[in-house]
């Protein structure tokens, strides 16, 4: 524990000196990276997305690995049972992203260091979104690829489109997530950020089916029914959903979240922005 | 250079900071002082930027600290030694906060060794001990090699090594021509590190003056004078003689006499003339924290009451004998042990800044200024 008492700062003419220029987004992307690489949790939650996905996926395929059992769904549709659970790991590790930073009180020599917030925001949404998309397609991808080997059925198929479709599912997921970074920028607890996002995950099918006991609150209810969260990504994975017809197409899904989520990040900006830390 | 003007922040009704004004020079080591809660942290946390002021601003060589083009290359800070994510590593820590600015990685691993951690960097920061916390800190703050650097309360938690490796660090940042401005609660370490000082009370300037000077005017040393044998008389003879020569008396509880205003030869012609003999006739220099002290009582906000149980122990305060004059005892602490104010002082206690305009301008030039020896 004993340490010099000096700064080999000053003579070294053979290094080079330390970076005067404005530092820019792509500096930013390197820490964020760096910290997200080193913790745990970055570990814990995406190894039980992996194995959420992957594992169910793969039980899925060897239940269904009966040439007439899987007819009408896509070899990608098996992963979807392990994304409706998966979903929550995502959305726990957007929340921590930004929200351990608050715990820790880490965000105080982060901002210090990096006063410019915008650019520590950005950074974040970048990485995890492109952590989460490509680790949440490549389970996905896992899981369509086996169906596809495993399953030797006529019927069995799996278009472009379908393989599209698939990958939108993962961007929905992927923006769960980012909408879960949004919130927790705002609120800085990471239980009360959770709480919100488990709440906007699973609470619209149950409050749709209630609302639509009234009468006139019936077309709300339905509304409610056919977009959100657990239907858009079953049907984004090709599973028939059984609930009201004329369900939304993918796009209308995918352009709602896109919405929610692009909303809570322009407001997450300009609260952190402003706010004291 | 580190300059505040009129700085004000509220949270609520509550005025942590109240029109701030001073100059942080470079080349200096800058003590901030002041008690509990006032106001130190939420004055630095506005100096970074980090809290937004409600009134009045802080520049960095003249600039805002978020206007800074490389915050790190210019401004170094340690906040909250637990500022760290205790699942990463030391290295890791300090790597994620040096790509902020694109400081290479060697760098990291520079300031690894200068504050001592190089053997536990790879481990992670839970089980770091608050000696190691701190020392991690300074390291992010050293990271960016800057010009200004902030330190709050560094020593705290520290063994003695690592307090004064930490004062020869804040001396040497010094010499080198940089600013250093860096809070404490452990005032012997802040008589021998910082050559000026900043002190606050409630959010409010009280004293803005070189460290000598500071306890020059705020209080005084005292020579302690022990009649022989603890006589009654002889005491009160020699008391009288004292008092009448033009010294300030003050008696201890154990009978000694605590002297200022008379040169310690003078007090031993003055025992002789009345014929007391004395056991002791020491010299006592006054400290920093017992100027720090005088000036901030009025100003401590948490002060603690006294234990009940306390009641059990007989109480035995310094007494204010016959011969002392009155008048002049309500500026020593009634409960504290101090040395009578110094005469010369009368009725202004401390030498205060005339106003914050005058700190805010040229602050060589203000007349009233306490400008340090420069
Ligand atoms: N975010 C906040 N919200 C509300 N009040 C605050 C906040 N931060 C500080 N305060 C209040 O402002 C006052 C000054 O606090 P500050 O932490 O700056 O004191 P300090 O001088 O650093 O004290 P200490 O010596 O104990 O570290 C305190 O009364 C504190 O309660
Ligand atoms: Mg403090």
């Amino acid at each position: 524990m004993t340490g010099p008492a000096t700064l080999p700062d000053q003579p070294p003419e053979q290094d080079p000196p330390l970076p005067e220029t404005r530092p820019h987004l792509g500096h930013a992307l390197a820490s964020e990276w760096t910290k997200m690489v080193s913790v745990r949790s970055t570990l814990w939650t995406l190894g039980a997305l992996v194995l959420l996905v992957v594992g169910i996926g793969l039980l899925a395929v060897g239940e269904t690995n009966d040439p007439t059992g899987f007819t009408n769904p896509p070899h990608t549709a098996a992963a979807v049972f392990g994304l409706l659970v998966g979903q929550v790991a995502v959305i726990v590790l957007g929340v921590l992203t930004v929200t351990s930073e608050y715990a820790t009180g880490l965000i105080r020599t982060t901002l210090t260091a990096a006063p410019d917030r915008a650019r520590v925001l950005t950074a974040k949404y970048l990485v995890f979104a492109a952590v989460a998309f490509t680790v949440v397609s490549a389970s996905v991808a896992v899981v369509g690829i086996a169906s596809m080997i495993a399953v030797d059925s006529p019927q069995a198929h799996q278009t472009a489109g379908e393989w599209l479709a698939a990958l939108t599912g993962c961007l929905y997921i992927t923006l769960l997530g980012v909408l879960g970074l949004a919130i927790g920028a705002v609120v800085r607890h990471s239980a009360g950020a959770i709480a919100v996002m488990l709440g906007l995950v699973t609470l619209p099918p149950v409050v749709g089916g209630m609302l639509t006991m009234w009468d006139s609150l019936t077309p709300l209810g339905n509304l409610i029914i056919r977009y959100n969260a657990p239907v858009a990504i079953m049907q984004m994975f090709g599973l028939p959903t059984s609930e009201v017809g004329g369900l939304p197409g993918n796009w209308a899904q995918l352009a709602l979240i896109v919405a929610v989520a692009g909303a809570a990040v322009a407001g997450s900006y300009a609260v952190v922005g402003r706010r004291d830390v | 250079m580190i300059e505040a003007v009129g700085l004000t922040k509220r949270f609520g009704a509550k005025t942590a900071v109240d029109q701030l004004s001073f100059q942080v020079r470079p080349g200096h080591v800058t003590g901030f002082l002041g008690p509990n809660g006032s106001g130190k942290s939420t004055t630095m946390r506005m100096i970074l930027g980090l809290d937004q002021p409600t009134s009045g601003q802080v520049t960095i060589n003249g600039r805002p600290f978020r206007e800074l083009g490389n915050a790190q290359r210019n401004v170094g800070a340690l906040l909250d030694a637990k500022a760290v994510h205790g699942g990463r590593r030391a290295r890791t820590h300090l790597l994620s906060i040096a790509q902020l600015s694109g400081i290479p990685e060697k760098r990291v691993d520079e300031v690894l060794a200068v504050v001592g951690l190089q053997d536990v960097a790879r481990r992670r920061t839970k089980g770091f001990s608050l000696g190691m916390g701190q020392r991690l800190g300074i390291a992010t703050a050293l990271l960016g090699d800057p010009r200004v650097l902030l330190f709050d309360e560094p020593v705290n938690g520290l063994d003695p090594e690592g307090i004064l490796w930490v004062r020869n660090l804040m001396r040497q940042l010094a010499s080198e021509g940089r600013t250093v401005f860096v809070s404490s609660h452990l005032m012997s370490e802040m008589a021998l590190t910082a050559d000026h000082l900043i002190v606050i009370g409630r959010g409010r300037l009280l004293a803005d003056m070189g460290t000598q000077e500071f306890i020059a005017h705020n209080s005084a040393g005292f020579a302690r004078v022990r009649a022989a044998g603890n006589d009654q008389d002889g005491r009160k003879a020699l008391a009288a003689a004292l008092t009448a020569a033009g010294g300030r008396v003050l008696q201890e509880p154990d009978g000694a006499l605590r002297v200022t205003g008379l040169e310690l030869p003078h007090i031993s012609d003055l025992a002789h003339g009345v014929g007391v003999r004395l056991w002791e006739l020491s010299p006592h220099r006054a400290s920093l924290e017992e100027a720090y002290m005088r000036m901030t009582q009025s100003s401590v906000e948490y002060t603690s009451t006294e234990d009940p149980r306390a009641e059990l122990w007989e109480p035995d305060p310094l007494a204010l004998p016959a011969w002392e004059d009155g008048a002049a005892a309500p500026e020593v602490p009634q409960d504290g042990f101090f040395a009578p104010p110094p005469p010369g002082a009368g009725g202004k206690p401390f030498l205060m800044p005339g106003s914050a305009a005058e700190l805010a301008g040229t602050a060589g030039t203000a007349p009233n200024n306490p400008e340090d020896t420069r």
